[in-house]
């Protein structure tokens, strides 16, 4: 099952509500960078609430995916990152430096209008 | 009581497979949430390089029970080719398949109690223990 990819306005939004397994990610990097291409999309956000653990592999996914997005012109911010899976990120040696986040999917949106992203 | 599990690592749906016991067993012996995570996410690494460097091999998750602490045993073995350096393997950054490097390095911080054993030609044990009071 590939994730879907939603656009609202000049945004693309992506939830991810499925057991991550390496393929699924791998599937929805491509499926994304697509997307963009095919949209004009500005700005992305991804939210990962429901994620309950993000290992290295996922992490370098998922960093990989923001630059490769950020190449093509569209930013990414990721959203809902839970507690716990924050601590172990840091505890793993994975910050994510470069990297826009925010604590919700609105509050994401929000960063992005005020980056200029998003024209409200 | 609760029954010791393993869970054998031959394709890449098994690392999910093994996450899944890895946070089952956590829940059953009662850790909290942010120790599941831990547990989880050191499932998913150990996991992982089986299946990257090794091809095949298998997870044991037991729970383990000392004077006034439980806790889970994990052991991840697997018969490939083994790691050259064990000391480079622990620092943050190495990596010989152009991932993180922070695998093995991450799963020593995660858990309370790290062994690793490795020869080359012969294969890689690691065994990790996670502890909490009762
Ligand atoms: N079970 C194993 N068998 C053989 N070599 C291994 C095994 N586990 C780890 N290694 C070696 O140790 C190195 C470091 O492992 P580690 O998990 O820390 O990083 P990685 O797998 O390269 O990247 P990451 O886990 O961050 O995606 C690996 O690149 C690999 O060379
Ligand atoms: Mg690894």
């Amino acid at each position: 099952m590939r994730i879907p990819i939603l656009k609202l306005h000049d945004l693309l939004l992506v939830s991810i509500q499925v057991v991550l397994d390496d393929k699924s990610a791998l599937e929805l990097q491509e499926d994304l960078l697509q997307k963009i291409h095919a949209t004009n999309a500005e700005g992305v956000v991804l939210d990962l609430t429901s994620l309950d653990m993000i290992d290295s592999f996922i992490a370098k996914v998922l960093g990989d995916m923001v630059s490769m997005a950020e190449l093509m012109g569209a930013k990414v911010v990721l959203t809902g990152i839970q507690p716990a899976v924050a601590i172990t990120l840091i505890e793993l040696g994975i910050s994510l430096p470069h990297i826009m986040t925010a604590l919700d999917l609105e509050k994401g949106i929000e960063l992005l209008k005020d980056n200029g992203v998003v024209h409200p | 009581m609760i029954k010791v599990e393993i869970v054998k690592i031959q394709q890449e749906l098994d690392i999910v497979m093994a996450r899944q016991k890895g946070r089952e067993m956590s829940k059953l012996i009662g850790f909290g949430a942010v120790d599941q995570a831990r547990i989880t996410t050191a499932v998913s690494e150990l996991a992982r390089n089986i299946y990257l460097y090794a091809g095949t091999g298998e997870i044991t998750f037991e729970p383990i029970e000392e004077n006034n602490k439980i806790g889970v045993k994990i052991s991840a073995i697997d018969k490939g080719p083994g790691i050259e350096d064990i000391k480079k393997a622990l620092e943050d950054g190495y990596t010989t398949s152009g991932g993180l490097g922070a695998g093995v390095p991450g799963v020593k911080r995660l858990m309370d109690e790290f062994f690793i054993d490795s020869t080359v030609g012969v294969g890689t044990t690691v065994i990790v223990k996670k502890w909490h009071k009762k």
